[in-house]
């Protein structure tokens, strides 16, 4: 089956300064797929890429098994939702949503039937008459996708669209995009900075860093399996150790670290000798027991979250080690400056080029 | 006394004179308008008197000075509010080593002297019907009207440079991305948003030429307008007629600006409307959203 | 001597300008990955025709080329219709010469008239723009630093409310009050302060006065805007370090205000220079303003040649002045052009 979008040896630079170093990938027909990066890693760029706003500088982008090289944005089968939403506001709502239809010279007719569609979608099906100025931010949200979805796109790209809102709507926001996307069947391109998000939104998540992919997974590959350090450090919480691979044995590595040497599982077959890391999360590092591989130092911090604490432990070396615990041992937590140890298996552990 | 109080002191005496100075002028005329001496005086009032304002509105001059006023800032408003309007995209769309060329040229008319740029409007003109065999453009209205463009068109210039700053790109590209052209982008998302800077320009430009006397009295050739009509009865000899204008135009100016407020306040009073209405707003959805998480 | 037929070269300037950099920006290294529409893509087809129409008939046919053929114009001789173009209408000074010396011909005598009406326009309009700077800068400063939003808004109504009143109204209205049996005649007769109604027409001094208070919106305008810009904590900050009221004004406020001030006395001054209504209406007959004599070289001499070069010496002493007050202040022309 043809990919939705697909992404060919891309490569976007400004002068000297290259955004996006030959990525390739294919989305799927249907999924709900975000980058997941830091800013300025170029998930921006390959967002305006597909879109038509940037022209590749190499490479190629498809749409439906379709060249879009040099297609402009106006007449490519995409829609974008962007950061600050960009809504019209000299328009009324169903203005705004039926703006793409007017545009394509469709009858006044069937465009306010398939408004009043989108309204109903949207769960704003009185409000149509309202200007923009009037909406709270949810509601101009809602009006944004139907604006987008109302051109009835191969693909619907969004740029971080629920950065501006404030927390609890922002997670109420994200299952309802989530909804609608299952709802429309539409392909669903998002890019965010906040791993939340891109976890419990995604169906696949790309992770980038400075122009690159690092990684390419649902969810559970890239928080459970991650391929490199970066995308180790970025997803989730963890606790990196750095060092060298001194003995291999199956699966297994030791790796020197300046906290002591410590094994960790060896997915990707380094050799004795590279520099490399391994990453602990600290809901795997256990308190109060020995395990497989011990480290010691002083109590830092005990933050309690109400179902989490973060315990911190200040290594020998001076470095910070977290584990996160569910439930009450807090209270058995010693005070700061006395000396604890965690443990961890090696099982939990992975070790990846540094 | 102490230096607040010392200085508070100066400033009201230094406001008074100021605005003595400004409004002084205008109130001695503004009586004099009523005054039956038929030279305009306004000590000793030898008696009140509307008949000053009754030979105004028959002087037929100064009638048809009016209407030609009037029809030269129509068509200036007509020429210099695109023009303007032009100058201002193309301002941010030049060739960046053309740019500061191109500022010098289109701001020069609003630092050069009017009554050069009335000769010159003449001058070219004359030249060019001339050379072209189109004596008929030769004309006063037509060249009132391009000589007072060439800098009320820099004016709107400046007024629409300054709203275009404040255009928001992202929606031009919304527009696009939602399948519209660059010419649709144009009608339906810029020129709305340019609607207020397009009325004051229309307003400024309207008035400017009204009022503008150095360049049309070059320009005009044997036309009259207005201010022409109004330097001349001046030149002649002065009765208070011309204070019954200044009365007639200070009197309308007033109005016009009291309108002005009341629309202005409307439109503010339903704009923060609006506004609260998209906080009531965004406070329901936030209950709507606490409570579907407190049952779940 | 040159045929004056410098009308189809004149024309050329500009396409020439033009074309220039036209080449330039088509040859122009473009950076990498910079999208590069064409300007007809950018506006889409009509609009981009019409930004173009738009723009070179104004600054073409609406700005450059009539100042290009008044300038030229000034170089050729006054001649009756039948002759222009023919054997007699060569490029020539003769109007220029006229302004120096009194005639086209002999350097005999001085046109001091000319001269002398020159110099003073100049010289009365300078001081017409320091005295509106003095007079409106108090009334600037606490409009944009001390008085409350409100109070603002009130006082700017009341700055632009006068100036509705078409110039030459106003003119007319110092000319009421300045005539012999005007206000202040009546109150210096009734006084005892003279015995006999002073000419103030006459001796120009209502002239001055018209002129002084013709154009103080402009310049209170420019000195609001560019006082208004200086953010209040550095006033506050020199007062609380101990610096008198003098201080402050002389070396925090009225150096940041510089464009404004520029500005202002640019506008005032050139207003002042070029100003044709007020010494129409409150000049006296023996008055000297430069350009009520331009006006006449047209309208009453009939001799357009010598009033373009009238025009264009005005235009040169605007254009040195400015150029002065942009080199004086280290200014740039887009800082004092708003």
């Amino acid at each position: 089956m043809t990919a939705a979008v697909e992404i060919d040896h891309l490569t976007v630079q400004f002068g000297l300064f290259t955004a996006v170093k030959d990525v390739s990938l294919q989305i799927r027909q249907g999924e709900f797929f975000s980058f997941l990066g830091p800013s300025g890693c170029g998930k921006t760029t390959i967002l305006r890429a597909i879109s038509g706003f940037q022209d590749p500088t190499q490479g190629v982008i498809r749409i439906g098994g379709q060249d879009m090289s040099g297609i402009g944005p106006n007449q490519r089968p995409t829609a974008l939702i962007f950061q600050n939403l960009a809504l019209f506001p000299l328009m009324t709502v169903s203005e705004n949503i039926g703006y793409g239809l007017r545009v394509r010279g469709v009858p006044k007719a069937d465009r306010d039937r398939k408004v009043d569609e989108l309204l109903n979608l949207i769960a704003l099906s009185d409000q149509g008459h309202k200007k923009i100025e009037e909406l709270s931010g949810g509601q101009k949200q809602r009006v944004a996708i139907a604006r987008a979805l109302a051109v009835e796109p191969k693909v619907l790209l969004l740029d971080e669209p629920l950065s501006a809102l404030d927390l609890k709507l922002r997670q109420h926001m994200r299952n309802e995009l989530r909804a609608i996307q299952r709802r429309v069947g539409v392909t669903f391109i998002y890019i965010t900075h906040d791993q939340g998000e891109a976890l419990t939104m995604s169906d696949r998540i790309a992770v980038m860093n400075r122009g690159k992919i690092e990684q390419v997974g649902n969810g559970r590959d890239v928080y459970e399996h991650p391929q490199t350090s970066f995308v180790a450090s970025f997803v989730g919480e963890n606790n990196g150790f750095s060092g060298t691979i001194t003995k291999i044995s199956g699966d297994q590595a030791e790796i020197e670290t300046s906290v002591g040497r410590l094994v960790g599982l060896n997915k990707k077959s380094l050799a004795v000798g590279t520099k490399a890391t391994l990453f602990i999360r600290p809901e795997a590092m256990q308190f109060g027991a020995q395990g497989e591989n011990n480290l010691s130092g002083t109590a830092a911090d005990a933050a309690y979250e109400g179902m989490t604490t973060h315990l911190t432990m200040k290594a020998h070396d001076g470095s910070s080690i977290v584990a996160t615990l569910t439930g009450a041992p807090a209270r058995e937590f010693p005070p700061q400056g006395s000396s604890v140890s965690f443990a961890f298996a090696t099982r939990d552990a992975l070790i990846l080029p540094a | 006394m102490s230096s607040k109080t010392v200085m508070n002191v100066m400033l009201a005496f230094y406001m008074a004179i100021f605005f003595g100075f400004l409004f002084g002028p205008l109130i001695v005329m503004g009586v004099s308008a009523f005054n039956t001496s038929t030279y305009p005086q306004v000590y000793p009032i030898e008696g009140l008197t509307l008949s000053w304002f009754d030979k105004l509105l028959n002087d037929r001059d100064m009638v048809y000075g009016l209407k030609n006023s009037l029809w030269i800032g129509m068509w200036v408003v007509v020429l210099s509010v695109p023009l303007g309007l032009a100058a201002a995209m193309m301002m941010s769309q030049i060739y960046s080593k053309a740019r500061s060329f191109y500022y010098v040229i289109v701001v020069s008319p609003v630092l050069t002297p009017g009554v050069i740029i009335g000769i010159s409007t003449v001058v070219f003109w004359r030249d060019l019907t001339t050379a072209t065999n189109s004596k008929f453009l030769y004309d006063g209205v037509f060249m009132a009207v391009l000589g007072q463009s060439s800098f009320i068109s820099a004016y709107c210039m400046l007024m629409f440079m300054s709203r275009l700053n404040r255009f928001d790109r992202a929606q031009e590209e919304a527009g696009l991305d939602l399948g519209a052209s660059q010419t649709q982008v144009f009608f339906h998302i810029l020129l709305p948003f340019l609607r207020p800077a397009i009325f004051s320009s229309a307003v400024l430009a309207f008035l400017s030429s009204f009022e503008n006397y150095n360049t049309t009295t070059f320009a005009i050739l044997a036309d009259k307008t207005l201010t022409t009509v109004l330097a001349g009865r001046v030149r002649q000899g002065t009765t208070p007629a011309i204070s019954a204008l200044a009365v007639l135009i200070i009197a309308v100016t007033i109005v016009g600006a009291i309108i002005y407020e009341i629309v202005k306040r409307r439109e503010d009073r339903e704009r923060q409307a609006r506004l609260d209405a998209a906080h009531a707003a965004e406070l329901r959805e936030l209950e709507s959203i606490e409570k579907a998480t407190h049952h779940a | 001597m040159l045929s004056s037929t410098g009308h189809p070269f004149i024309f050329l300037l500009p396409v020439i300008a033009i074309a220039i950099f036209w080449v330039m920006a088509k040859f122009e290294p473009k950076p990498v990955g910079v999208t590069k529409k064409s300007f007809f893509e950018r506006n889409g087809t009509p609009v981009a025709i019409y930004l173009i129409a738009a723009v070179a008939f104004w600054s073409l046919f609406m700005i450059v080329l009539p100042q290009l053929f008044m300038v030229e114009m000034s170089f050729r001789p006054k001649l009756p219709p039948i002759e222009m173009g023919g054997p007699k209408d060569l490029y020539t000074f003769e109007n220029y010469h006229y302004f120096i010396y009194g005639s086209t011909t002999s350097s005999d005598a001085i046109n001091w008239v000319h001269i002398k009406a020159f110099f003073l326009t100049i010289f009365a309009s300078l001081l017409v723009a320091i005295f509106n700077f003095a007079l409106c800068y108090p009334l600037a400063f606490y409009m944009a630093q001390v008085a409350r939003p409100a109070r603002v808004r009130f006082l700017l109504l009341l700055l632009i409310a006068p100036y509705w009143v078409n110039e030459i109204l106003r003119a007319f209205a110092f000319r009421i009050i300045f005539s012999s049996g005007g206000l202040i005649n009546k109150i210096l007769l009734g006084m005892g302060w003279v015995d006999q109604p002073i000419d103030f027409i006459g001796n120009d001094i209502a002239l001055y006065a018209g002129l002084g208070y013709a154009y103080m919106l402009m310049m209170i305008f420019s000195l609001y805007n560019a006082i208004e810009t200086l953010d209040h904590a550095q006033i506050e900050a020199a007062r609380d370090l101990g610096a008198p009221w003098w201080h402050i004004h002389a070396f925090i406020v009225i150096p940041f205000a510089k464009p404004g001030i520029a500005s202002g006395c640019t506008l005032v001054f050139m207003l002042s220079a070029g100003s044709l209504a007020a010494p129409l209406v409150l000049g006296g007959p023996r008055s000297l303003w430069f350009t009520p004599i331009l006006y006449d070289r047209f309208f009453q001499a009939f001799n357009w040649p010598q009033g373009a070069a009238y025009a264009f010496i005005l235009l040169l002493a605007c254009v040195s002045f400015v150029l002065l007050v942009l080199r004086l202040g280290r200014l740039s022309l887009g800082e004092i052009a708003k």
